[in-house]
């Protein structure tokens, strides 16, 4: 492969940015789940849920730490590997960049603070209160960077001429219409991963020990969080459909290999495209890209076809879009099946397919993530900022970005080896029932 | 106070603030590791623990903050020493990577993996040196712009003696600002074993970083000669440093007040770090980025001037109250709460 700085930035973009956006979503979901955890345990005066709180607490530290070198790494190269983009950015879109850091800072302490204070307060109730702070912050952070990544794909505030910024207005650069569909949807799916993921580790758990009470708690509590994230995030990605319509019709089109402008337009799953533009051995649902477009069957749908050549996303995008859905209905389903049968089986133990289903939902939901990033960015290409810059003119011109992406690599495989190696080696050697014992809940008060 | 002023003043105070905060952890980092080798663990690696624990993230928040809050001041920054710097700057952020994760690993994993404690330590005394160099290319004649193409001098950059004597303060420096806090922090907590070891570092330390300061100081006249002078205009300030750096030892010689010896060591590097940066105004990068010439637009100043001050409104307190739990706090200092929580 010959040298080219601009393949180069984007590989090792798109990995940082991949391996990043794991610990990402964990990280803002995750916070959400303990406070549950803990609130219901303060509520209905249960330490099966405190405790639950406290392990889900403990193994969150270790993906926090991964998160922020992650993230501190991507905020670093968006300047070495971009820094044509960061000096349009940095003068149209540096609040929202600035901002985050702040929230990032108010959860940084609150994080440290809620994790070493557990026993340090006469009411549990205080300690409780303190991991608001942690949500907000975590939330908040997601919903500012969000914001940025929102402006790359309708960007507007500014005008450039010739290189040159004029007529900027911050907040209108901050609140671009892809804002709102897109920090909703970010939040959204994070909570939904971050319970799949816990449900996932309770599921893989009571296929172990069929009995365990704390592991059952744990799977409802997440059920019941899953289902109701599931609904949310899909609400808002039918919203986000009819966002992409109205003002990134390019997108929509490529994820659906529509060509020609035209009403009552099917959506096609799966298929193969051939080479005159033609779908085959596709799945098509009369009427359906229509109804997600504008709401309504009859409705028209722009195509492929009135975006010049050069413009035009790749038209992968597809499969990374059929099965981001595909795994969010199916993940949808599963959540109700489960949240079902926890009610129908209170005493009973339930069957091994479903905990097996459970176990694989963890995964799937962060494949499901990774799938809706890499078609959200790759969906917007030639361009860095839509209408304004393309990605070839904001790559760095220096040398050496193949090295670097080597190296990074070798990190990240790293990290991520050890990662699961001192995880797991926490959670065997603090056993649930031991840990029970020692804190002299197991033949306590449970219902 | 112009409103690049302004920005540039809260950069430097955050850079300010990353220099201690970070110069404790990277230094706690080595102490941890280099007790673990000399079989003195079990004596000074609980206090270290016990404060790092809760602020190691803060710490890595304050660097953020400075290169987010430089490029949304001056973005013509991202442009010049985004290109120079992708391969210092890949790996200062590879080991700012190493070391965060492993640091996670070994104190909340596998607490007694050696390994982990070795890339850990390692790595603290790697990234100062890598971050400091970003101080002699910020003197200008090491990036150099040819045809629009904007490039690295790496024989220039290494081939400095400004380049190695600020290399060398970074290393020692963080030593001995951290085995100074350290020892304060052992002293509250009346663990007076753990204190007489840190004490040992600290007065070990003292003279090195006051050489190298002195080093530093007379390589920048080879390096920048414009540089110099204005910083020997503003010589009461580095002659106040050298002051605050000998009461502050003859009191943790004397072992007493030690915590005003330690706010000695704040000041000391509070002059002569502003002192630096006041003298090397207008420029960022001598001679292309001058803060007034290449400030952002007003509107976005305007903005983050505000965003700031609403962002401190809330970070203040919230310090604060980080401070008090976990600082100020004698029964926690004195691991109190250690056995009973996490």
């Amino acid at each position: 492969m010959t040298y080219d700085p601009v393949l180069y930035s984007r590989m090792l973009t798109e990995l940082t940015f991949a391996f990043h956006i794991i610990f990402a979503t964990v990280g803002v979901g995750i916070p959400i789940m303990i406070a549950f955890a803990e609130w219901s345990g303060i509520k209905r005066n249960d330490p099966y849920y405190l405790l639950l709180a406290r392990r889900w607490a403990r193994g969150f530290v270790i993906t926090v730490a991964v998160g922020v070198v992650t993230g501190t790494a991507i905020g670093l190269q968006l300047s070495l590997l971009w820094p044509s983009f960061m000096r349009v950015a940095g003068q149209a879109i540096a609040l929202p960049l600035f901002m985050e850091t702040f929230a990032f800072f108010f959860e940084a302490i609150f994080l440290g603070i809620y994790l070493y204070t557990w026993d340090r307060f006469r009411k549990p109730i205080t300690h409780f209160l303190l991991s608001i702070p942690v949500m907000l912050g975590s939330s908040a952070s997601a919903f500012f960077i969000t914001t940025v990544n929102a402006f790359m794909n309708t960007p507007q505030g500014f005008k450039l001429n010739n290189g040159s910024i004029t007529d900027i207005k911050p907040l209108i650069a901050m609140f671009n219409p892809a804002t709102p569909t897109k920090v909703a949807h970010v939040l959204s799916s994070a909570y939904m991963t971050s319970a799949f993921v816990l449900a996932a580790i309770a599921g893989a758990a009571l296929l172990k020990k069929r009995e365990s009470l704390y592991h059952r708690k744990a799977l409802k509590l997440t059920m019941i969080a899953a289902l109701i994230f599931s609904i949310t995030t899909a609400l808002i990605g039918d919203l986000s459909g009819k966002f992409l319509a109205k003002y990134q019709p390019e997108k929509l089109a490529a994820a659906e290999w529509h060509f020609e402008t035209a009403r009552q337009v099917p959506l096609v799953l799966g298929g193969i495209l051939t080479e005159d533009h033609k779908i085959k051995y596709g799945l098509k649902i009369p009427f359906a890209l229509s109804i997600l477009a504008h709401d309504n069957p009859n409705s028209e749908v722009k195509g492929l076809n009135e975006t010049p050549v050069a413009e035009r996303p790749p038209l992968i995008v597809h499969y990374y879009f059929d099965s981001m859905v595909t795994i969010g209905i199916f993940l949808t389903v599963l959540s109700m099946a489960s949240v079902w049968m926890v009610y129908k089986l209170k005493s009973v133990q339930y069957p091994s397919w479903l905990l097996k289903l459970i176990v694989l939902s963890g995964p799937l939901a962060i494949i499901g993530i990774e799938l809706g990033w890499i078609y959200a960015e790759v969906g917007r290409q030639p361009w860095i900022l839509r209408g304004y810059m393309k990605t070839v003119h904001g790559a760095t011109t220096s040398t050496h970005v193949d090295l670097m992406l080597l190296l990074f690599c070798i990190l990240y495989v790293a990290i991520g080896l050890t990662l699961v190696k001192v995880l797991r080696k926490m959670f065997k050697n603090s056993d649930v029932q031991e840990e029970l014992k020692s804190r002299g809940i197991e033949g306590g008060p449970a219902q | 106070m112009s409103l690049e002023l302004v920005g540039i003043t809260v950069l430097w105070i955050f850079l300010y603030g990353y220099l201690i905060v970070a110069s404790i952890d990277f230094g706690a980092g080595f102490f941890s590791y280099y007790s673990v080798i000399t079989m003195k663990k079990h004596i000074i690696h609980k206090i270290i623990e016990r404060y790092l624990s809760p602020v190691w993230e803060v710490t890595n928040v304050f660097l953020v903050f400075f290169y987010i809050g430089m490029v949304g001041f001056f973005p013509e920054t991202a442009r010049y020493y985004g290109t120079a710097l992708l391969v210092p700057g890949s790996v200062a952020i590879i080991l700012l990577a190493i070391r965060g994760a492993y640091y996670a690993f070994s104190n909340y994993g596998s607490k007694d993996n050696k390994w982990y404690m070795l890339l850990y330590g390692a790595t603290g005394l790697l990234i100062p040196a890598t971050l400091s160099t970003v101080l002699t290319i910020s003197e200008g004649g090491i990036i150099v712009e040819q045809n629009g193409m904007i490039l690295l001098d790496w024989s220039k950059l290494l081939g400095s003696p400004y380049t190695w004597s600020v290399i060398l303060l970074s290393l020692v420096s963080v030593l001995y600002i951290s085995s100074m806090f350290l020892s304060f922090y052992a002293y509250r907590a009346k663990d007076y074993l753990a204190f007489g070891i840190l004490r040992g570092y600290a007065l070990f330390w003292s003279g090195p970083t006051i050489l190298a300061s002195l080093l530093v100081f007379f390589a920048i006249n080879q390096q920048n000669p414009e540089h110099f002078r204005n910083m020997l205009n503003l010589g009461w300030m580095f002659g106040a440093s050298f002051l605050c750096f000998l009461v502050a030892v003859y009191l943790l010689w004397k072992k007493i007040k030690l915590g005003l010896s330690f706010i000695l060591v704040l000041l000391q590097f509070a002059f002569a770090f502003f002192g630096y940066g006041k003298a090397h105004l207008p420029y960022i990068l001598f001679p292309y980025i001058s803060i007034h010439e290449n400030f952002t637009n007003q509107a976005m100043g305007t903005a983050l001037v505000i965003a700031f001050i609403a962002g401190l409104v809330i970070l203040i307190p919230s310090l604060f109250l980080l401070m008090r739990l976990f600082l100020f706090d004698a029964d926690y200092v004195q691991g109190k709460f250690i056995k009973k929580g996490d």
